[in-house]
């Protein structure tokens, strides 16, 4: 009998050898994708606030915005940052941009949702306790539309996590730059290990939002 | 020349519209392997969504399985896929139908449990057998939001079927990812102008074909669906 003449190497789809002495370069790639995740988010966020508040208020603007932000968000996220690259260069700039613009989306849509569930009845007596617009969105609106922003703000984080993996195709950091390594290099260990991390900071994300979300609205926890 | 000038030139080229690495070429790549994918998630994904919903049953599994597809990045599953099957059509068909299946079975589940309680109890007082009442009352009451989950999915798997070009893939993702790799940017910023364009044409086509299949009695009603369909992206 003989022993075949190939090379048997088998790549395992963890090398914890190889993982035990490059954890920083996780940790760099998990910090970055945290950062982008974070000002995508935000960024969203701050947009979204005044938009959806001006959808909800003045009726013509509802259509325009919610059909502008359902193209953007149609438009997939390598197209996007590519059809940015002439102006931005592939920057992170560039990524955020297109991260931002889907995540207004999400949030635009939850907001409304929030604020057009909030009962006639309500604010009916906001008026009569004599609160003025400004006064009754802020004290009365906005915290009943909360829990809906809550939960637009939950699948835009976790969204948003998953599609920073992508910006690693144009070049910008997070855990996608060691997705790609694994399969430039043909090793499993990098592109593994990122994907489980992207999960995880997914899954942690969204339960740090959900209690985040206890605390602010505790009156719908008996729900 | 200009930018965008460069841009029009490239899709002037004849040469640009011929062979094997020619538009319709890519085109046809990238229709074709979204197809295949969205018709083998829907084959998986619809019939249990449908059940489920329709004994309102594991509610929270087949809600919870659009988290956890928004969880998982698309690409990763792509270069997973690959390593597990090499190379070729396989693992790309095989990651995008996992990633079509999430929208479609939470959808249609949320779909079937709304259908209304007393329209289920009248289905049954007028005789209706259990499967001609899932058929004849259920699902066409569930259209819009079953349409919706297939738009979603389907969007989301021509979106990602552009990452393919990554493992190797056909489609209108090589213009993209060939061209950075060449640093040709006027066929990258072509490329993604195709890609962008054939997205939103799968959702104004899908949503024209919703429109055509939803009841007349239910689009009488114009019922919000926007609201409750599941918001999914996944590249």
């Amino acid at each position: 009998m003989t022993a075949p003449v190939f090379l048997d190497v088998v790549d395992p789809w963890i090398n914890w050898d190889w993982l035990s002495t490059h954890m920083p370069l996780f940790l760099t790639a998990l910090q970055d994708h945290v950062t982008l995740t974070l000002i995508a988010v935000a960024g969203g966020l701050v947009i979204s606030i005044p938009l959806g508040i001006g959808a909800h208020r003045w009726g013509v603007l509802r259509n325009p915005i919610l059909t502008v932000s359902g193209i953007l968000y149609t438009i997939p996220s390598l197209a996007l940052f590519s059809l940015l690259v002439p102006y931005t260069g592939l920057s992170g700039l560039t990524a955020e941009i297109g991260l931002i613009s889907y995540t207004v989306l999400i949030l635009v849509r939850n907001i409304l949702v929030g604020l057009e569930a909030v009962p006639r009845d309500v604010l009916d007596a906001a008026d009569g306790m004599g609160y003025r617009p400004m006064r009754r969105l802020i004290a009365v609106e906005l915290p009943l539309a909360l829990p809906a922003i809550f939960a637009g703000l939950r699948i835009a984080t976790v969204t948003t996590i998953g599609l920073v993996t992508v910006a690693a195709l144009i070049g910008v950091g997070g855990l996608g730059q060691l997705i790609l390594r694994g399969l430039v290099d043909n090793f499993h260990t990098p592109l593994v290990v990122a994907t489980v991390l992207s999960i995880a900071l997914a899954f942690v994300a969204d339960l740090g939002l959900a209690g985040a979300q206890r605390l602010a609205v505790p009156w719908t926890r008996s729900a | 020349m200009s930018f965008l000038s460069k841009v029009i030139a490239w899709f002037s080229d004849p040469s640009n519209w011929h062979g094997s690495d020619g538009i319709p070429t890519r085109l046809i790549e990238h229709i074709q392997i979204s197809a295949e994918a969205v018709v083998i998630g829907a084959l998986i994904a619809l019939p249990i969504g449908i059940t489920l919903g329709h004994y309102r049953r594991f509610g929270n599994l087949a809600i919870n399985l659009s988290n956890v597809g928004r969880a998982v990045p698309s690409f990763a599953i792509l270069v997973v896929a690959f390593q597990v099957f090499g190379l070729g059509n396989l693992p790309i068909i095989v990651a995008l139908a996992a990633l079509a299946v999430p929208p479609m079975l939470t959808n249609s589940y949320v779909a079937l449990s709304e259908v209304d309680a007393d329209i289920r109890e009248a289905a049954r007082g007028m005789g209706y057998r259990e499967l001609a009442q899932l058929f004849r009352v259920e699902i066409p009451l569930a259209v819009p939001l079953l349409m919706a989950g297939i738009r979603t999915s389907a969007v989301q798997v021509v979106a990602t079927a552009t990452l393919a070009a990554e493992i190797a893939g056909g489609g209108l993702g090589r213009y993209i990812i060939d061209g950075y790799a060449q640093q040709i940017y006027t066929q990258v910023f072509a490329g993604a102008v195709l890609v962008a364009l054939l997205a939103l044409a799968t959702e104004v086509s899908l949503s024209g074909l919703e429109r055509v299949l939803v009841p007349r009695g239910l689009r009488l009603l114009r019922a919000p669906v926007v609201q409750r369909a599941t918001t999914f992206k996944t590249a």
